[in-house]
């Protein structure tokens, strides 16, 4: 590991201030990503900036949704009884990665910025366009089980490993930012970019911005909403494919129809994929299963496998069609009730 | 720099590189906290941060000063074992021994987010605040810590007895 100084700050403005003074600056969550690339020497930050203290709330939005902030532990937000209740796709997707320790540690602003697990971009000695533009991409033809077939590049096939983010793009979040020129805000869908030829651009975020908070939107079929995640073992394993999903039913047409739906992807896509074509197939449709293989059908068309992931699509979408007929049958009952 | 460590305050001048494992092995001798693979993928550096269970390895030392710190070595009243140590022994929850102080110090987290009603990945009701510490519920709780001598049976044994329950399988 690279020397560096460390500051703590006491406030947002504070902290964005020191990273702007400060060539090389980082901000620091939890340090379960940041310090473990760290010593690796993936990442070489010549300061860190503690932004742990800061924005520790979970409080309610005017509009009736959550204010989530960027300081919140991983298990702090999954443990939250509102969280739990309105927002159970959220919960169960954090407490579907990494472990009870790293839960304890990690930082919600640090979960939505955390790095590719890809081998290659860990391993110095590999070639990696994301580390190094221009370098390479090892994974193409290496081990690459693991790797995107949605929104990938020529240069950069690397997943965006990220449980709670799954949740984050079904949810439509918004995420405040602040920065040298002041605050701001992004739709949740907006923040992660896919790589093209720029895979070392993995955000909207301009220099030295600080992600302040992570805002949930008032959404009244997310108390039906569920996540799952299929990996190579039962826990603390990263997801091959996992399923964020959400649907409400019209009833009082003569066919049962979808009336409304959200659906997003992980484990496949170089970010966390939200599945707008199958959304678009959806919506207004029998609630039926050929319209459920059809929107999974139309959300893999573009689906590009590697050597070693082609087994993606069809998993992908086997678990989109049987979470869509779950949460189908889930409607139902909450109709009746 | 200044920690508060099994109780007693503890200072030291150490590099802001210096891992909250390596400053508690290295520069305050207790070295039941193990080091298995250093990056957050085995457990057994596990240690209480303010009572939560966390991987001292990817803490850094600097972030954690003025915490308050709980390693396997405090656990214990002079000679009278924490009730989760000696469960340990009873249900013989190790061969090796070697990630036992991680699994321990685990465990004592884990009793504590089951006091305060956390669900887990397996919690089929997430609202439900009275969860029953079946043997999904503890296998998944504890699967940040891994046993190479694969003595996860006793392992979840002595979990469960400590927590004062059968284990339904
Ligand atoms: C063994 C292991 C297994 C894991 N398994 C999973 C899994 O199954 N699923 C999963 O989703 N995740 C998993 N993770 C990843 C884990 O979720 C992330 O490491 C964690 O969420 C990162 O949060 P942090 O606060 O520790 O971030 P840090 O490591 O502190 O920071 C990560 C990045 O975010 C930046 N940053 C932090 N806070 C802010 C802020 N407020 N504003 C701007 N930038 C900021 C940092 O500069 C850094 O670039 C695993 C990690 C490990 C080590
Ligand atoms: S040594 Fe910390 S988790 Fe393995
Ligand atoms: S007892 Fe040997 S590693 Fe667990």
């Amino acid at each position: 590991m690279r020397a560096f100084d460390y500051h703590q700050a006491v406030d947002s403005g504070q902290a964005v201030e020191q990273a702007v003074r400060r060539d090389g600056a980082k901000y620091l969550g939890g340090g379960t990503n940041l310090v473990d690339l760290m010593r690796e020497t993936v990442e070489r930050p010549e300061m860190l900036i503690d932004v742990t203290a800061l924005s520790r709330d979970i409080d309610e939005t005017d509009a009736g949704g959550l204010m989530i902030g960027a300081g919140v532990t991983n298990a702090a937000v999954a443990g939250d009884a509102r969280v739990r209740l309105r927002y159970p796709l959220l919960s169960r997707a954090i407490l579907t990665g990494a472990s009870a320790q790293i839960r304890n540690m990690a930082t919600v602003g640090g979960n939505l910025l955390q790095r590719t697990r890809c081998a290659y971009f860990y391993d110095v000695a590999a070639s990696c366009n994301k580390r190094e533009p221009g370098a390479g991409c090892d994974a193409r033809e290496g081990f690459n089980r693991y790797h995107a077939i949605l929104g990938a590049s020529s240069s950069c096939v690397a997943t965006h490993p990220s449980d709670m983010c799954v949740a984050l793009a079904a949810l439509d979040a918004r995420v405040h930012l602040l920065g040298p020129e002041g605050e701001r805000e992004l739709a949740f869908n907006d923040l992660h970019r896919e790589p093209g030829e720029r895979p070392e651009l993995e955000t909207e975020l301009r220099p030295e911005e600080l992600i302040t908070a992570v805002e949930l939107p008032p959404l009244p079929m997310a108390v039906r909403s569920e996540y799952r995640k299929v990996r190579d073992r039962a826990s603390y394993a990263f997801a091959l494919v996992s399923v964020a999903s959400m649907v409400e039913l019209d009833s009082n047409t003569e066919d049962e129809t979808i009336a409304d739906v959200r659906l997003a992807l992980g484990g496949v896509a170089t970010k966390p994929w939200r599945a707008w074509q199958a959304e678009a197939v959806l919506r207004g449709q029998p609630a039926t299963e050929e319209t459920l293989a059809a929107a999974a059908d139309a959300e893999l068309a573009v689906a590009e496998p590697l050597s070693g992931n082609a087994f993606k699509i069809e998993l992908a979408r086997r678990v989109m069609i049987a979470e869509l007929s779950q949460r189908i049958v889930d409607a139902r009952k909450g109709g009746e009730s | 720099m200044k920690w508060t460590i099994n109780g007693h305050v503890r200072e030291a001048e150490v590099d802001f590189r210096t891992s909250l494992l390596d400053l508690l092995r290295e520069h305050f001798q207790l070295s039941g906290t193990k080091k298995g693979c250093n990056q957050g993928a085995c457990g057994a550096c596990t240690v209480l941060l303010d009572g939560q269970r966390i991987n001292a390895c990817l803490a850094l030392a600097v972030q954690v000063q003025g915490r308050d710190i709980m390693t396997v070595e405090g656990l214990a009243e002079g000679d009278a074992l924490h009730p989760i140590q000696a469960a340990f022994v009873e249900h013989d929850g190790f061969q090796c021994g070697y990630c036992t102080p991680g699994q321990i110090c685990s465990a004592v987290g884990l009793a504590e987010e089951f006091e305060r009603g956390l669900p887990s990945a397996v919690t089929k009701d997430l609202v439900a605040s009275d969860i029953e510490p079946s043997h999904d519920e503890l296998r998944e709780r504890m699967s940040g810590n891994l046993c190479r001598c694969g003595a996860y049976n006793g392992i979840v044994a002595a979990v469960a007895d400590s927590l004062g329950r059968e284990v339904r399988r």
